[in-house]
């Protein structure tokens, strides 16, 4: 028995000391994110659970809000997230097959798509500041039919889009540094467990934005055009 | 290492502890073992903070008047009693201490699957719990453990941000630890550890980890939601924009009700443990105890509702919160049923675990019965927010919780020291916390019933014999605690050396490792090749 | 006066179901805990160690007992949600004829006032053998209104109208407790229930020094407030006329149909934008929010009620029969001075 424990423990210097193989630590490691992701779920879900009680109770206040919203900001966003989707599987990718130079790449560009959203989205949080959207005493809603529950929406508006930013940014440090680790080659198709979950956790940040703007811009979209 | 000749009593073998002993040794740990220490140093801290409160509550309520301490300090040492007590001790209790120290010994692992993760949540765990007593020493908090808006979010003058911030940071703590656990189990057994042959503590922590995992951040989300708000003066729970109170305490107890079940299931693992242990027989009903802990984490997600039966919600909501809460009773049912069932036919002894185990049982059923009382709904209308709830839950948590808790230290305390405690000592203080326990908890089921409120710093004349009763119960129950901690602690220095196995009990923990493990816990790594609870076949070295 | 005592004093019709239902849960309390401590203390008397060797046998378990141990409690559990229901049901709607009093809990005091318009602070006085029921408010944050002589409580939330009923069946004096914890003097916000023979209550009632009844009260705080300008005499139509409101259900601007009912009207004096009757203009009434208390909209209520439909042809019978016994009942109450 003692023998073929000494074969399996062969010393990759990428195992931790605690796991048997690198198979163990990899699958260990992508099933720590999932669990990870399926607390984020109810994270959020608590904010879209809320979001949901107050839409049903104030469904014309919530429609109304639309037009204070950036729609094209919103969709640009979108668009620069599912961007930065791609060029993070193509990351994963890239090292899956050894590409360092494309990995590299593709990590640099993630970063940038991140930097791009949250550039967009402070300049978003600037309007509502000029405009007095932000919930609290100095909230002005021209529409007066609604100035009260308006400031529902407006302070989900800011709890949801806020906490995703700070995922982002949490996201951002986590790409700076697979960055840092890639220039001095430490992925390579044996050992790129930290892509992988990084790339998990990405990809959850850029799905809640999927369900964010919709549901934050496009309320009353449909009252827009008619 | 295997140079040293092992001659009893001679020279120590090298193990966790006494492998290394510089102060950043411990504080910068991996070893899932230390972290369990670390833990256990803290939140017996924390525990004997929230009981000195706790004794000032009940010194307070020696006299109706309410002469002793100012309302307002009344209202913060019952706030402080509630968020120590649940946040930072009940709820890492036995998870954080017990279970960090066992899973991955139990299961034949080196460590838990992300050791630095393991170190992290006790960081957090730290963080969180000084800001929560930062803001005691700033002034204290005064809304009650449960931070009701609108007065959380806007009348009260105290420092509830502070508070809230240290619970939504050890929720983090609550959350990794449960995660870790997690892909523990499913990644890190030894071979030949089969779903089937997972001891009964990892199945009650597997479920823990799932509540853990699924409602800790929503309470931890709607803390952050309560704290904006009353950091901007505006918020969804405020009633001036049109926001409900109401849904903050759904949001609340769609955590705080599994909750509960995050601070008894864990107990409910180490009862099994220990009824298997001193029976020495296989636990009766295996798959059903196994299976119950899966279904009260499920089922605990369905019943927060039960919280809100007098606030206004929708009767028919209520009705079925009321059915749903019935039903979650019935995989607590099974497994009391099921360790009664375990002694018959057994070889049963009565050590200190067992003891414990005995008055967990009990209390327990106690705590549970009552439970169904408020389950039921007109019964709630009458007995909510009064005495009888603080009875109920404290006859579940400390009944329950406190119990298996101690029946589990006294339990495994050779294995994590290598030392073994005073048995009579033991003995004696196990009968004292049992009688205090009961002469505290008992009366204020009776007031429940007469109708006095929770929280009430003054109260009706014809309430103060059982008030008295109790305040001489809970000193009683003072001394129940302090004894124990000062025999274990003189234990680590003058007990007996302990065997790898006192108690002749099987498990890989008891069986596969000597008493106190080494760093990654076994000499060689095991295989498994028989069932859990091997009681009735030969003692032979598998 | 501390008079030493295991089990509450009943008072209400509401209180003795509680109390049967109080006494079979303990009963199955006691019936279980001493079963399972039977099981426990038996079985490990009878399989003590008695020697280190002794190897105990296997068993595994048994489906049957556990399907047993599963399935008999779940229906003593049964009775007990069915039993706890049915009295909470029955709880659930006053009787159309009952007597309506208004409670509003501010830190740290009950606030309560009657139809004829008496004002009682921490008092509560009521007819025995007569449904009433309370209209709760909050003015700041969430208390709870106890009674526990009728086993009854009901939490006062801010921002909504919550409502409990009950029917005293002994006079006395009883404890009125708030239950759920609102701030420093939470302990002191407490007071008495009185429960008056039917004429003693009506000679209590003769005593206060109401000046008018609520309705009268309110229609004086409608004038004050310049409500009558626009909702009374308007000619130019840029308001409803309340003449005949109460009751009714109204078409709003964005089609959704909605009872005047108490919410309504208290929404409507705090957020007149909140709701836009059809074919009226959003922003023409500014907000009396924190003009009015929860006691003067208690009262605005109260009148926009008296001018109800009695007199209003034109108010559609949609409302049900809701809204005609509440009228009757305000000139009840009112004829009460």
């Amino acid at each position: 028995m003692a023998d073929t424990i000494a074969v399996e423990h062969e010393h990759t210097p990428n195992l931790q000391h605690h796991f048997d193989n690198m198979e163990q630590q990899f699958s260990s490691a992508t099933l720590g994110m999932w669990t990870f992701l399926l607390t984020e779920i109810m994270f959020f879900g608590g904010m879209f659970g809320a979001y949901t009680v107050y839409r049903s109770m104030y469904p014309a206040a919530f429609e109304s809000t639309t037009h204070y919203m950036n729609v094209t900001l919103g969709a640009v966003n979108t668009m620069v997230l599912i961007c930065s989707s791609l060029t993070m599987a193509l990351a994963v990718r890239s090292a899956q097959v050894d590409n360092q130079k494309l990995l590299r790449l593709m990590l640099v560009l993630t970063l940038i798509f991140g930097f791009v959203f949250l550039g967009v989205k402070g300049y978003e949080y600037h309007e509502k500041w000029v405009e007095h959207l932000i919930p609290g005493p100095h909230f002005e809603y021209n529409n007066r039919a609604f100035a009260h529950e308006a400031q529902i929406l407006f302070f989900l508006y800011f709890a949801m889009t806020g906490f995703h930013a700070i995922h982002m940014i949490v996201g951002a440090g986590l790409m700076t540094n697979l960055i840092i680790q890639s220039s001095r080659g430490r992925y390579s198709s044996q050992y790129y467990a930290p892509v992988e979950i990084v790339g998990l956790y990405w990809h959850f940040v850029d799905i809640v934005w999927i369900f964010l703007f919709p549901l934050l811009y496009l309320i009353g979209a449909h009252l827009k055009h008619t | 290492m295997s140079t040293v000749i092992e001659s009893p009593r001679s020279e120590e073998r090298v193990n966790y502890l006494n492998v290394k002993d510089s102060w950043k040794s411990w504080l910068f740990t991996t070893d899932h073992k230390r972290i369990a220490i670390l833990y256990l140093i803290s939140i017996t801290a924390f525990f004997f903070l929230g009981g000195l409160f706790a004794l000032l509550i009940r010194l307070e309520l020696l006299t109706p008047q309410g002469d002793l301490v100012t309302s307002d300090t009344y209202n913060k040492l019952f706030t402080m009693h509630g968020i120590i007590m649940v946040f930072f001790f009940l709820i890492p209790s036995i998870p954080a201490t017990l279970g960090n120290f066992l899973i991955p010994m139990m299961i034949g692992a080196k460590d838990l699957a992300f050791p630095r993760i393991n170190l992290l949540s006790w960081y957090l765990y730290i963080i969180g719990g000084l800001t929560a007593v930062g803001s005691i020493l700033a002034g204290g908090v005064d809304t009650g453990w449960t931070f009701y808006p609108p007065f959380s979010s806007t009348y009260s003058h105290t420092y509830v941000m502070a508070a809230a911030i240290g619970v939504f940071i050890s929720g983090f703590s609550s959350i990794l630890t449960g995660l870790n656990f997690i892909v523990t189990t499913h990644k890190m057994r030894a071979p030949g550890m089969t779903w089937n042959r997972l001891p009964l503590f990892v199945w009650s922590h597997y479920a823990t980890s799932l509540i853990q995992l699924l409602g800790t951040p929503v309470v931890a989300i709607t803390i952050a939601l309560l704290a904006m708000e009353r950091m901007f003066h505006v918020g969804i729970f405020d009633p001036a924009i049109g926001g409900d109170p109401i849904l903050f305490q759904h949001m609340f107890w769609f955590y705080s009700h599994p909750a509960v079940y995050i601070m008894i299931l864990p107990g409910m693992g180490v009862v099994s443990e220990i009824v298997a242990c001193f029976s020495r027989k296989r636990p009766f009903g295996y798959d059903f105890i196994a299976g119950s802990s899966i279904a009260i984490a499920v089922l605990g997600f369905l019943v927060w509702g039960h919280h809100l039966f007098v606030t206004g919600q929708s009767m028919y909501a209520s009705l079925i919160f009321s059915l749903l809460s019935m039903v979650v009773a019935v995989p607590s049912a099974i497994k009391v049923f099921n360790w009664s069932a375990t002694m018959y036919k057994g070889s049963v002894s009565y050590q200190t675990p067992m003891l414990y185990a005995f008055g967990f049982i009990g209390l327990f059923t106690i705590g549970g019965l009552t439970g169904l009382m408020v389950a039921s709904l007109a019964l709630d209308v009458h007995l909510t927010d009064t005495y009888f709830i603080v009875g109920h839950f404290h006859y579940v948590m400390v009944g329950g919780m406190v119990l298996a808790y101690l029946g589990g230290l006294h339990f495994w305390w050779p294995k994590m020291t290598g030392r073994m405690y005073p048995e009579g000592w033991a003995k004696f203080s196990a009968l004292v916390v049992f009688v205090g326990f009961n002469l505290t908890f008992f009366p204020q089921l009776i007031l429940g019933y007469l109708g006095m409120p929770r929280r009430y710093h003054a109260y009706a004349p014809e309430f103060q014999v059982l008030n008295v009763m109790s305040t001489a119960g809970a000193s009683v129950l003072g001394a129940g605690f302090l004894i124990p901690m000062i025999y274990l602690v003189y234990s680590l220095f003058r007990g007996p050396k302990a065997p790898a196995n006192p108690w002749d009990a099987r498990g890989l923990e008891w069986e596969a490792a000597p008493s106190p493990p080494p760093t990654f816990n076994f000499d060689k790594p095991p295989v498994v090749t028989r069932e859990a609870y091997a009681y009735s076949e030969e003692a032979h070295v598998g | 006066m501390g008079e030493f005592r295991l089990f509450p004093e009943a008072a209400a019709t509401n209180a003795v179901a509680v109390d049967h239902l109080y006494l079979f849960t303990v009963l199955v309390t006691v019936v279980m805990t001493a079963l399972i401590f039977t099981l426990v203390f038996t079985f490990a008397i009878k399989f003590r160690r008695r020697s280190e060797g002794y190897v105990p046998p296997l068993i595994h378990g048994s489906t049957a007992l556990e399907l047993t141990w599963s399935f008999i409690p779940f229906l003593v559990m049964l009775v007990m949600f069915f039993w706890g229901a049915k009295i909470y049901f029955d709880n659930g709607k006053p009787p159309s004829n009952a007597l309506d009093i208004y409670v509003v809990g501010k830190q740290w005091m009950w606030k309560v006032q009657y139809p004829g318009g008496q004002h009682e602070i921490n008092e509560l006085h009521v007819p025995v053998n007569r449904p009433i029921k309370l209209t709760l408010a909050s003015e700041d944050v969430i208390h709870s209104f106890f009674v526990p002589a009728f086993r009854l409580k009901r939490d006062v939330v801010p921002g909504r109208y919550n409502s409990m009923w009950f029917v005293a069946t002994k006079p006395g004096r009883y404890h009125l407790f708030c239950a759920e914890f609102c701030g420093t003097e939470h302990s002191g916000m407490i007071g008495w229930v009185t429960v008056l023979p039917e004429d003693q209550y009506q000679n209590w009632l003769s005593g206060g020094s109401a000046t008018g009844t609520m309705a009268e009260q309110g229609e004086k705080l409608f004038t004050q407030l310049g409500c009558a300008t626009c909702h009374l005499m308007d000619a130019q139509g840029r308001c409803p006329n309340l003449r005949g409101l109460y009751g009714t259900k109204q078409v709003m601007a964005d089609g959704q149909a909605v009872l005047a009912d108490d919410a309504y009207i208290r929404e409507s004096i705090l957020n007149p934008n909140a709701k836009i009757t059809a074919g009226y203009k959003p922003d023409v009434m500014p907000t009396f929010q924190g003009q009015v208390n929860e006691e003067g909209l208690l009262q605005l209520i109260a009148y926009v009620k008296s001018i109800g439909p009695k007199n209003a042809p034109g108010a559609q019978p949609a409302g049900g029969s809701a809204p005609a016994p509440k009228a009757k009942l305000v000139k009840a109450a009112g004829s009460l001075q």
